[in-house]
């Protein structure tokens, strides 16, 4: 046992404590107890007490000055209305505004821990549980509670109010289950707004596009051609986002190989439209690098060649770009020959039924 | 002078010879700066003396008579546009092999610009330069540009034009910095990685209103430090890095005794 006895846990030292076998062997050792309080300069030299109050002073003065700051460049620069004006309004305010509640907040810490007393002190915990006679009392009343009650007595109301408990969380419950299955119907992803003979139009002005417009090494963002009601409609978002496609013109030499089958012609003059939801996650993959005609998905860097029926040369995709099959109209217009022949866009269950 | 010689092993020394080179290089930089061009009549002097300047620097990769060889691409029918992003940029002629070519102080004036590109353009019909009025931002619909580049150009160059990266090494550059004349002349030519946008795909007008939207991004975030623009690549570095450090250097601060 240690001779060393703190002042304010007395039997702290006679208490064996971290039992620990080492080697087959009961090692002891004593509890250290409480490091021994150390004063600080403050309270030692009048000239650090005195210096720690200067410190804490500045530290508000610090406020002051930030909150008179704020005030001076509230009224002094209001914003103007050009981004710069408003961006130096702002920024000004906001600094104005931390140094007033950093000074206060940080002068209140230096304050108590430098000048305020530093008398360490131990709060002993006390057991949880309450003593047995405060249990007694609390069981008596319950009991005396469910007595005045009669329930074990009265059935039918006994029965009323554990019906009207067990049906009550239906009211939140039936809403949350029914929203969450709303629409089972799956097959929607399967099919976009193409059709055959839709025209190719610009994204999103919407003018549609001629063959002879698209020039090699051109990309074109394309939706299809649909009236300006049904943009305005609310169901377009959701269509745009299953039908957009990139359209991209090639030198019909660097074309290696489409996803048309045999005797099918899904490109036209060197032009191919795939999809432009990536088969991953479903990110817009639009980083078209004209030199190398690879695609990029800017969210996990799938990459995806385009000359090469989008087959996927990098990345977590799994599965090529669907290609949307075109051809020209009797005006020169791009069309969609169909809808694509697999669903775009990520995997998902019921993908392949 | 004696005075100067005397102090040349003082331990300022370097710091003001520095700031002396650093002054005297922008001076003369200044001085010389190329003020943008306008190639809008080439007489057949001009071309050639646009050839002979064609020749000396370009034909090396080129071909003598701009047809292309095995390491770069034919010229003919690139147009006058092209030849002038290219060269303004200093991009051409290009210092060495890489991922792409690097944007560099330019190696030839506006006057030999104007030349280059008469020559190149009198090989093939090609995209033209194009004139004051169609890259003056202030004609242009900021909104609607706003609207076409979120489209078009977004995914490469970032939503407000700060810029990304393509693969192996390549980029798309920062656009805060391009003048007018060369983002026009990079929409319609398709320089390197960049697809082609051309007057059918994006009208003139269009490509004006794009302009409009990114000469409105120079005066950058309204909402003070934008950290590159770049998302949460930058904001979470911050977050974690500074804003976390900060709070648990502040707690550590608060938990510590008074010396």
């Amino acid at each position: 046992m240690s001779d060393y006895q703190n002042p304010r846990s007395p039997e702290s030292s006679h208490r064996e404590v971290g039992h620990r076998e080492q080697h087959g062997t009961l090692e002891t050792f004593p509890d250290p107890g409480l490091p021994e309080h150390k004063s600080r300069m403050a309270d030692r030299d009048p000239q650090a007490a005195k210096r720690g109050e200067r410190q804490v002073a500045l530290l508000f003065g610090i406020s002051v000055i930030g909150t008179i700051a704020s005030m001076v460049v509230y009224f002094a620069l209001p914003p103007d209305g050009t981004t710069s004006g408003v961006r130096l309004s702002t920024l000004s305010l906001g600094l104005g505004i931390a140094f007033a509640l950093l000074g206060i907040g940080f002068g209140a810490v230096h304050w108590a821990k430098v000048l305020m007393s530093d008398h360490e002190k131990v709060d002993e915990r006390h057991p949880v549980a309450s003593d047995a006679e405060t249990r007694a009392v609390a069981v008596q009343e319950l009991e005396a509670g469910v007595k005045d009650s009669g329930i074990a007595r009265r059935g039918v109301l006994k029965g009323a109010v554990i019906s009207a408990l067990a049906l009550f969380p239906l009211t939140i419950a039936v809403p949350l289950v029914s929203s969450v299955g709303g629409d089972w119907n799956v097959s929607k992803f399967k099919h976009t707004l193409w059709r055959s003979g839709t025209r190719l139009a610009i994204d999103p002005s919407g003018r549609p596009i001629r063959a002879a417009d698209v020039t090699i090494g051109s990309v074109v963002h394309v939706i299809p051609d649909v009236s300006e009601e049904e943009r305005q409609s609310h169901e377009w978002i959701t269509e745009k986002s299953k039908a957009v496609v990139l359209l991209v013109r090639l030198d019909p030499r660097d074309i290696v190989s489409t996803q048309a089958p045999q005797g099918e012609d899904w490109a036209y003059d060197g032009i191919v439209a795939y999809s432009k939801i990536c088969t991953h996650v479903g990110c817009p993959v639009a980083l078209y690098e004209q030199q190398t005609h690879h695609l990029l998905c800017p969210c996990h860097q799938s990459t995806f060649d385009v000359a090469d029926s989008c087959k996927v040369v990098f990345g977590p995709a799994k599965r090529p770009l669907p290609q949307l099959p075109i051809t020209v109209d009797d005006e020169g217009y791009l069309v969609a020959q169909s809808d694509f022949h697999e669903p775009v866009g990520p995997s998902f269950w019921e993908r392949l039924k | 002078m004696k005075a100067l010689a005397a102090r040349r092993h003082h331990r300022f020394a370097p710091v003001v010879l520095l700031l002396l080179a650093l002054l005297v290089t922008g001076g003369v930089y200044a001085a010389l700066a190329p003020t943008p061009a306008n190639a809008e009549t080439a007489s057949t002097e001009d071309i050639e003396t646009g050839q002979k300047l064609f020749q000396a620097n370009c034909a090396t990769c080129h071909g003598p008579n701009a047809e292309g060889t095995e390491s770069a691409p034919s010229l003919v029918g690139v147009g006058a546009a092209s030849v002038d992003f290219q060269v303004s940029t200093g991009r051409m002629p290009m210092q060495m092999d890489g991922p792409q070519a690097l944007q560099k102080p330019r190696q030839f004036d506006e006057e030999q610009t104007a030349q280059l590109a008469a020559y190149v353009a009198s090989l093939g019909v090609g995209p033209t330069i194009p004139t004051d009025e169609q890259v003056d931002a202030s004609q242009g619909d900021i909104a609607n540009g706003a609207a076409l580049f979120r489209t078009n150009c977004a995914m490469c160059h970032n939503a407000v034009g700060a810029g990304g990266a393509l693969s192996e090494g390549k980029f798309a550059p920062p656009l805060w910095d391009v003048s007018e004349r060369n983002i026009y002349q990079a929409m319609l030519t398709g320089p390197q990685s960049m697809p082609v946008f051309n007057d059918a795909t994006v009208t003139p007008e269009e490509k004006r209103d794009i302009i409009a939207y990114l000469v409105e991004q120079r005066d950058g975030s309204a909402g003070g430090l934008s950290l590159g623009s770049l998302g949460p690549v930058s904001e979470g570095l911050w977050a974690w890095i500074v804003g976390m450090g900060l709070l648990i250097g502040a707690a550590v601060w608060i938990g510590a005794k008074s010396s």
